[in-house]
């Protein structure tokens, strides 16, 4: 239902502009790949595993292709060349021979010898694509034999013990007091290593590494909790920082059922190369499309840098962006869980209510996407008894705006990671909030012309004008100059930058044409 | 008067409130167990006024007391602002005066954090709570590293940019990160520097003790709640001397 009255001119005018803005980032994406793609590509054509040193194979196979050819021809055709000259039919035998420096890798010169690479390579890439087909089946099996979520938002919580062993248990308690998404934080750090750690890991700092086998550990014990509780809990991880390609096939494969998958975050927050994430972002979006996954992105994360009332228009901006980066990619509205947040500072004056006309702003323009509310985390003083309160204020927020997803706040925020009873408490709050107050958006409509429908059309105006120095300067120099949460961010600069190469003429990846052929 | 006890609603009667969880699950004996343990944390008598089960096996409590400690205020220890607090103005002013060039501060967030929360406050134009952050004063040239900077990166930048001081901050504190990485700061500008040309060291976290910088090779810990003119001010005085 139509409650801000926004004109559908403007908002159709910010779409346009977002899309003309992003059309050439796009044509980046398509032109460039990274090392951190290819890998990925091997990943789902089945190298599996890691060397002494915990470097894993795909790594080492992906160096010695790039050592003897490069990468703007893609892996996939140097590697299966290689096998069928050296008479190899497991992909992880030959990187571990590629490692030790008895293979060399080159792109065949016979057509023949092209075709058949190409071919075994398509089969490979497309036996890892079926089991992520495979595991979007059965979701939708254990949704339908368990029962989904009983509402809307999904309450959404978090582990992070760094222990795999120990965030099992946790996972599985939160699911119990009520959660229906368990996120398993990542190590800090770990978005800037460029290689997933392999297996069940027990030591991180303030989170748990996202490994494969971490991911299935998880995945398993929660089907059991599923099962238990007679609805499907799901699981969130994270596909950013330089390995995002590869989190997103590995999701794919663990049937993990939401990933944190911003376009703009890795570059802002942990200075990765522009250029890099955008050809990474595009990858595993698609891969995200494939698998039936829900994104969530991180315009939250503007607002603890900037301040949320005057930087409220870089959220929608980048809601429109993300929007339009997961459009291209094949990604459906429902897997659109576009990021904001409850970040204005409580002394300001109307601050709950400029909330609002934020929140239903975003809803708004996003009707058919799940929104995922995010909790204060910059106003969260150490004062308990306050942020409890706030958080009791951004919960009613979500209520009133038909959120999709709902990051529970804890009023030990900025104090310690969560205890047992802190998470109690919060979700306590979320439950008195959902049960007295859950369909009071049935019967809220704002004042027409009063000042939350006036707020909402003033920072939607500040977007439409933002986005158009975007386009007029490119998104790229935008980024370079600080235009989102302040950070200035080169394109020619940041982590990641030297993992990062042009197509080739004949560069060749068979994901890639998997998930754009299917389009 | 400097002996003190809590104040709940009339002076001297000493009454607190605590919550905890007791790994029990809930009936009366852990109700029993719950007072048992305000006794022994000094509440006599103790009231228990909530007591809620949690998943399996766990109980919440809250209990309120009265506590027979006291404190002397007399003899806590603390590290006071031993420098007075400037405005911006006089700060640039002072630099301007004796320095005659900008002061150089380089700041990052060291090791694997990623938290530029407290970083960015004091750096950043933005500031915090209203104060403007070291970027905002003309007279300081402030290079902000941002996140997960390594120590070596920091060195390099430190001389690089001639640095009269360095600010590391430091939010995550498992297994007691902050405190190690700190150490190895420290260690390291101690090697690549002699001991005139070494910048100032200053750390920062919400979980410091102010009382450690001997301990952690700093020239000075800033806790919780510091603000952007605080450290303006410290470092004014602490590299230029006192101002009058």
């Amino acid at each position: 239902m139509e409650k801000l009255g926004l004109d559908p001119g403007v908002v159709a005018r910010a779409r346009a502009l977002a899309a003309e803005a992003g059309a050439p980032v796009v044509e980046l994406a398509r032109s460039h790949t990274t090392v951190s793609v290819e890998r990925a590509v091997l990943r789902l054509a089945g190298v599996r595993g890691a060397d002494s040193d915990g470097i894993p194979w795909v790594n080492r196979l992906v160096d010695a292709v790039r050592a003897d050819v490069g990468l703007g021809h893609g892996v996939s055709v140097p590697v299966f060349a290689a096998m069928a000259r050296e008479g190899i039919d497991d992909v992880t035998v030959l990187a571990q021979k590629a490692a030790a420096g008895a293979v060399t890798f080159g792109v065949p010169a016979k057509k023949a010898e092209l075709v058949a690479a190409r071919r075994a390579a398509t089969r490979a890439a497309n036996a890892g694509l079926k089991v992520v087909d495979r595991r979007r089946v059965e979701r939708e099996r254990l949704i339908k034999r368990f029962g989904d979520a009983p509402r809307r938002p999904w309450i959404y919580l978090i582990v992070a013990t760094g222990d795999i062993y120990e965030d099992i248990p946790q996972a599985q308690a939160a699911a119990r007091a009520g959660a229906d998404v368990i996120a398993v934080i990542r190590s800090t750090g770990q978005s800037l290593l460029d290689y997933v750690p392999e297996g069940a890991t027990r030591e991180g700092f303030a989170g748990t590494y996202a490994t494969q086998e971490n991911f299935r550990l998880m995945r398993a014990a929660l089907d059991e909790t599923s099962k238990e509780l007679g609805r499907y809990v799901r699981l969130t991880n994270y596909a950013s920082g330089l390995c995002m390609p590869e989190m997103a096939a590995m999701a794919g494969m663990e049937r993990l059922d939401m990933m944190l998958n911003d376009s703009m975050y890795g570059i802002l927050f942990r200075d990765i190369n522009p250029i890099r994430t955008f050809v990474d972002q595009r990858f595993s979006r698609q891969v995200h499309a494939r698998a039936g996954i829900i994104i969530n992105t991180g315009e939250d994360n503007y607002l603890t840098t900037a301040d949320a009332v005057e930087a409220a228009h870089t959220v929608t901006v980048s809601q429109l962006m993300n929007e339009f980066f997961a459009h291209e990619a094949g990604l459906e509205d429902w897997q659109l869980g576009l990021g904001h947040a409850f970040e204005i500072n409580p002394e300001v004056p109307e601050s709950f209510r400029l909330e609002l006309a934020h929140a239903l702003l975003a809803r708004e323009l996003f009707p058919d996407a799940p929104l995922k509310w995010m909790p204060p985390t910059k106003h969260m003083t150490g004062d308990v008894f306050r942020g409890n309160l706030l958080d009791g204020f951004f919960n009613l927020v979500g209520a009133l705006t038909g959120q999709g997803i709902l990051l529970v706040g804890m009023m030990t925020e900025a104090v310690v990671t969560p205890w047992l009873s802190d998470r109690d408490i919060a979700l306590q709050n979320v439950r008195y909030v959902l049960n007295g107050a859950g369909n009071l958006h049935e019967d809220f409509v704002p004042a027409p012309g009063g000042f939350i429908q006036r707020r909402a059309h003033e920072v939607l105006g500040e977007a439409v004008e933002l986005l158009e120095r975007i386009v007029a300067d490119s998104m790229l120099t935008a980024i370079a100059d600080g235009t989102f949460g302040i950070m200035k961010r080169p394109a020619d600069r940041g982590k990641g930058l030297d993992g990062v190469a042009r197509h080739d003429g004949d560069y060749f990846n068979p994901v890639t044409n998997a998930l754009e052929g299917l389009r | 008067m400097s002996i003190v006890r809590p104040y709940g609603d009339t002076t001297g009667d000493g009454m607190v409130q605590v919550s905890f969880t007791l790994p029990v699950t809930h009936d009366k004996r852990a109700e029993g167990a719950a007072i048992q343990l305000a006794n022994k944390m000094g509440l006599d008598p103790a009231m228990l006024v909530h007591a809620k089960p949690m998943g399996d096996g766990f109980t919440f409590f809250v209990v309120y007391g009265r506590v027979t400690h006291l404190v002397d205020t007399e003899k806590v220890q603390v590290v006071e602002r031993d420098y007075p607090l400037l405005s911006a103005k006089d700060v640039n002013a002072v630099i301007k005066r004796k320095l005659r060039r900008r002061l150089s501060v380089v700041g990052a967030c060291i090791g694997t954090d990623a938290h530029t929360v407290g970083i960015d406050a004091i750096l950043n134009v933005k500031g915090i709570a209203g104060e403007k952050g070291l970027e905002y004063y003309r007279e300081l040239a402030v290079t902000n590293m941002g996140a997960q900077v390594s120590v070596p990166e920091l060195v390099e930048t430190a001389r690089a940019q001639k640095a009269d001081a360095v600010l590391v901050s430091q939010v995550v504190t498992q297994r007691d990160a902050h405190l190690q990485n700190t150490r190895a700061m420290t260690a390291a500008f101690r090697e690549a520097l002699p001991a005139g040309k070494r910048p100032l060291l200053i750390v920062g976290g919400p979980r410091f003790d102010e009382l450690m910088a001997a301990e952690l090779g700093v020239d000075r810990i800033f806790g919780r709640g510091t603000t952007p003119r605080e450290v303006a001010s410290y470092l004014v005085h602490a590299l230029l001397g006192d101002q009058k």
